[in-house]
């Protein structure tokens, strides 16, 4: 099978691959460029465990194809952290143990991400509405909710 | 002589019976008397059994010390997910 | 009790530096950046990838298996099938929740004789991609004769249902069958006289129940590594609840020594209870010694669902009886759980589990093993108990409406307390349930008001908790930080709490403590991550180890001083002469006795090598506010309270964190989650949109009230804590739903069709 070249930038890095057309972005992002803080819990867009931010938008990395990589800028959880200086997001979770496993983290983290940017002040409603497309089976979510507001007031206050 | 309460399943290995006096001072020396005098219990014996002890559930404890004053209770091993 | 603990203090005889403070979780940076690895995060060079062929039949005989124009297919390196696998002798060991038969598990990782249920594992391929692998999937012929299929538990024990082995012949009914059936086991668990008892009795009821199989719905699928050396050693890296149970397993099945194999667990992303047995582990292996080459292995979300363990569906029946003051004087029950395609239900703990919540004089119930064709079962997260529970919690919430006594009034009449004879065998060592229905009753929540169509109930819960085999090993680092080797996967933030014992005992920043969860060869066997166990054994072996290191560094400094060891005593992180009387001495602190350890006879390091026992029995209670749409038939939960006696919490913030999951889990069950079938026999949703588990959406808050009743058999007073959170939830929504609507629904789960039709049905 012929493989395509792709150009693409990951994090702030330029990265170049070669892909199988059914290769999904989880899987380069996993195989080709070992970025593998993008998990798959489905493959079919229902946990939000892959989740990344393509050219500002949050999608399931494992709905988008490789060759659609092309010319994109790519956000995941390896870029969240500035050096060893957590994002506030990553740092309330800790604070407010909102994780077990930590396997649904990477993608809860970048979608809560994707929110606060769109939206500094949600409700817990809002919060909760927005993070129904990452699946967490140990926490019932009560924590991470918790968190992302708490990450939400201090953002704000910066 | 130390008084053992066999519960549901050990019972039914133990051909019905719920209650036996055994001349026992460790956990293995009641399971060796139990192996002796119910055949049927052999191939559970190893890994099926619990030993609850006034109160305190032991389970592989070969050991463990029962005297004359003891609650001693055979029950099915547990597990848990 | 084989271990040599000091079990003198219990929580609150001293002041608590670490044990029950919200401390920093030492692997949490990693998860929070992606840089933890779980089991589909490893790699090898040369690496290969496994795929499964898996059965599309409820039920056949597989007649032959033609995998040649698989192997000629470029770029596959092995096939496997039946033929790969030598067979096993009948033989029961334990693992988890129920004893686990060799013969049984060789057949379920890859069919042999026949396909027994829809996923059921046929052949396996390993090649240079995914993308070939799956292609040579296609190219394998596999010739079936299709067979009758039973799904149903009830119709699976009717004399004419198709039966999966032929010769299983029902253990423990008299006389003794002559044919096979579908009915592995019955057992009994009796106390005193239900006949006797129902005749006190002043109303008596009688309901049945049904539960549908629920998966443990881990976000994480199973993945492995296996690379088998030409030596005949092999790795093995997995996300496992138990890297030693793993081990033992795979080196069964494959035939090899103990020693030959090592297991390494990765980050677990979720078990309850679902990974504490193998499914790619032993057919990853078989194809890396087919190669040599490293066989990387991972589910899709489609096997997870069709071919690893739900929990067990149920049919339950329960019958107590009460007098008008609320006392109750008999109960029973015949509890039929599915076992899946093997036999090995959890019936047993859901039989000892029924009643064990209520201080009873006549009990009897019974319970069966049934197999139908369905993946075999897996323990779940107090494995059995949340089917029994509900059923009964159910029946007695009918009962205090009956004689106009308040639920939870009911519940404190009855209450399990020291010194209760249970059903299940022994007598109750101090407990908390009378503490935790106190709590309910106080809590505000049990206070609020409520509105139109809304309605409150409550549900309790019992587990026993385990103990089990557990080795620590610890060292003291020249520079005075500490490294801590566990054996013990850290499913929910079990490190943290594990450091914390480890730092109040040592008397050091927990920060200068790092924890490494070993492989098999680093470390002697611990059992699995399960049973509510890790914190309770894992951290009592850690407490004797960090003695072990104390006294090690006493005999060193008392060396020094040129004292006999008894005048050094630890405390506050140093070494300090025990009186006056011992002389006068400086202290000595971790770090200095450290840093001259090369001098003074050594590395220091202190282990501890136990089979812990004495777990603390838990008890909760589940609160639950709930809305129901007349229109949908939808059921929104309002307001949620869990009350859970932890023992001692040793860290708060992940004990809330059980509970918290663990009600989510029961909403799930209760109100969503089921495996449904085809009339084929094929599972129709296999995937997280149609097997619906809660979302963040669903749910309020979960408010937690943790009560310390302490353990006496564990230092600090430790349950464990991971299992009794989801017992209480299912009959709490089933309450709440009736006492919102006036129905009883007797079936789960309650998903907004069946409550729309509950209510037309009881309009018309």
């Amino acid at each position: 099978m012929s493989k395509y070249h792709v150009t693409t930038t990951v994090n702030n890095d330029e990265f170049e691959f070669l892909c199988e057309p059914t290769q999904t972005m989880l899987d380069v992002l996993r195989d080709e460029l070992n970025l593998t803080g993008s998990k798959e819990g489905c493959a079919t867009g229902d946990c939000g465990a892959c989740s990344v931010v393509m050219d500002g938008r949050l999608v399931c990395s494992c709905l988008v194809l490789g060759v659609e990589m092309e010319g994109k800028s790519i956000e995941t959880i390896e870029g969240m952290a500035d050096g060893d200086d957590l994002h506030p997001l990553q740092q309330k979770f800790l604070d407010h143990a909102a994780l077990q496993c930590g396997i649904c983290t990477p993608g809860v983290l970048v979608s809560a991400k994707a929110l606060l940017e769109k939206n500094p002040d949600p409700t817990e409603t809002e919060v909760r509405y927005w993070l129904a497309g990452n699946l967490c089976r140990c926490t019932g979510y009560d924590k991470i909710i918790r968190a992302v507001m708490d990450a939400a007031k201090e953002m704000r206050a910066a | 002589m130390v008084k053992v309460f066999l519960s549901g399943t050990i019972s039914q290995w133990a051909d019905g019976v719920t209650e036996i006096d055994v001349a026992a001072t460790s956990v293995r020396q009641i399971f060796m008397h139990l192996r002796q005098r119910f055949p049927k219990i052999e191939p559970h014996m190893e890994d099926e059994i619990a030993v609850a002890i006034d109160g305190t559930i032991f389970q592989d404890a070969w050991f463990e010390k029962v005297s004359e004053d003891s609650e001693v209770h055979l029950l099915p091993r547990v597990g848990g997910g | 009790m084989d271990n040599s603990l000091d079990m003198q203090f219990s929580a609150g005889d001293k002041d608590l530096n670490y044990v029950g403070k919200r401390t920093k979780r030492p692997d949490g940076v990693d998860k929070v950046t992606g840089r933890a690895r779980f089991g589909a995060d490893t790699r090898l060079p040369g690496m290969l990838y496994g795929k499964i062929l898996r059965s599309p039949h409820a039920h056949a005989r597989i007649i032959s298996i033609d995998t040649s124009k698989a192997e000629a297919l470029g770029g596959v390196k092995a096939v496997v099938t039946r033929d790969d696998f030598e067979d096993r002798e009948s033989e029961f060991v334990p693992a988890g929740e129920m004893m686990v038969n060799y013969r049984d598990m060789v057949r379920n990782i890859m069919a042999r004789e026949k396909v027994l249920y829809d996923g059921h594992a046929v052949a396996a391929v390993a090649a240079t991609s995914v993308s070939i692998a799956k292609k040579a999937l296609k190219l394998i012929d596999v010739e079936y004769e299709i067979l009758p299929h039973v799904i149903d538990v009830c119709d699976a024990m009717t004399p004419d249902a198709p039966v999966l082995h032929e010769d299983l012949i029902t253990e423990g009914v008299d006389p003794v069958p002559t044919k096979g059936s579908n009915v592995a086991k019955r057992i009994e668990f009796k106390l005193g006289d239900v006949v006797k008892g129902f005749e006190q009795a002043d109303e008596i009821l009688e309901k049945t129940f049904d539960t549908k199989p629920v998966h443990q719905g881990y976000i994480e699928p199973h993945a492995c590594l296996a690379s088998c050396s030409e030596s005949g050693s092999a790795d093995l890296w997995c996300s496992t609840q138990g890297q030693y149970l793993v081990r033992a397993h795979c080196a069964k099945l494959m035939g090899m020594e103990i020693s030959k194999l090592r297991v390494t667990p990765s980050e677990i992303g979720g078990g309850f209870g679902g990974k504490t047995v193998v499914f790619l582990e032993p057919v990853a292996l078989a194809l890396s010694r087919k190669t040599f080459r490293p066989v990387k292995m991972t589910m899709t979300r489609d096997e997870v669902f069709r071919a690893t363990g739900p929990t067990s569906g149920a049919n339950v029946r329960v019958k107590i009886g009460i007098t008008n003051d609320g006392k109750i004087t008999a109960a029973e029950a015949e509890l039929k759980y599915q076992a899946g395609a093997f036999q090995g239900s959890s019936v047993q703990p859901g039989c000892m589990c029924a009643f064990a919540p209520y201080d009873l004089q006549n009990v009897d119930v019974v319970g069966w093993d049934v197999l139908t064709n369905r993946p075999k079962v897996a323990a779940y997260r107090a494995p059995g108990a949340p089917i029994s529970e509900y059923a009964v919690e159910c029946v007695l919430d009918e009962l205090a409406d009956r004689i106009g006594m308040d639920a939870v009034d009911l519940r404190l009449k009855n209450a399990a307390k020291e010194g209760t004879q249970t059903a299940y065998g022994p007598k109750l060592g101090p407990v908390g349930f009378v503490e935790v229905l106190q709590a309910v009753k106080s809590s505000d929540h049990f206070k609020a008001p409520l509105g139109a169509n809304q309605g409150r109930g409550i549900g309790v819960g019992f587990w026993f908790n385990i103990g089990g085999e557990t080795c620590v090993s610890m060292s003291v680092n020249e520079d005075g930080t500490l490294t801590l080797v566990t054996g013990s996967p850290d499913i929910g933030g079990s490190r943290a709490s594990i450091c914390n014992m480890a730092a109040e005992e040592l008397g050091i920043d927990v920060e200068k403590i790092n924890p490494i969860i070993a492989d098999t060869s680093s470390l002697g066997f611990n059992f699995l991550s399960a049973g509510s166990r890790t914190t309770f054994a894992c951290g009592m072996a850690t407490i004797e180890a960090a003695r072990n290191a104390i006294d090690n560094m006493r005999a060193r400094v008392a060396q020094l001083w040129e004292v006999p060891v008894e005048s050094v005593i630890w405390e506050n992180g140093a070494a300090r002469p025990a009186s006056s009387n011992a002389g006068e001495f400086d202290p000595m602190t971790l770090p200095e006795i450290a840093k001259i350890a090369p001098k003074t006879g050594g590395p220091i390091s202190g282990h501890a090598e136990i089979n812990a026992q004495g777990a603390g029995p838990g008890f909760g209670a589940h609160m639950v506010d709930i809305e129901v749409d007349r229109e949908t038939g939808h059921v929104k939960v309002l307001r949620y309270t869990v009350v859970q006696d932890a023992g001692k919490a040793i860290h708060p913030s992940y004990v809330e964190g059980q509970y918290q999951g663990g009600a989510v889990q029961c909403i799930g069950w209760a109100l969503n989650e089921e495996y449904i079938y085809g009339d084929d026999g094929c599972l129709q949703n296999s995937g997280f949109l149609d097997y619906r588990i809660p979302l963040a959406s669903d749910l309020p808050m979960i408010e937690t009230i943790i009560v310390e009743v302490p353990n006496p058999n564990h230092p600090y007073g430790v349950r464990g804590v991971g299992e009794t959170p989801i017992i209480p939830g299912l009959a709490a929504i089933s309450n709440a739903i009736s006492d919102a609507t006036g129905l009883r629904m007797t079936a789960l789960p309650m998903s907004p069709p069946k409550v729309l039709q509950a209510l037309k049905q009881a309009q018309a």
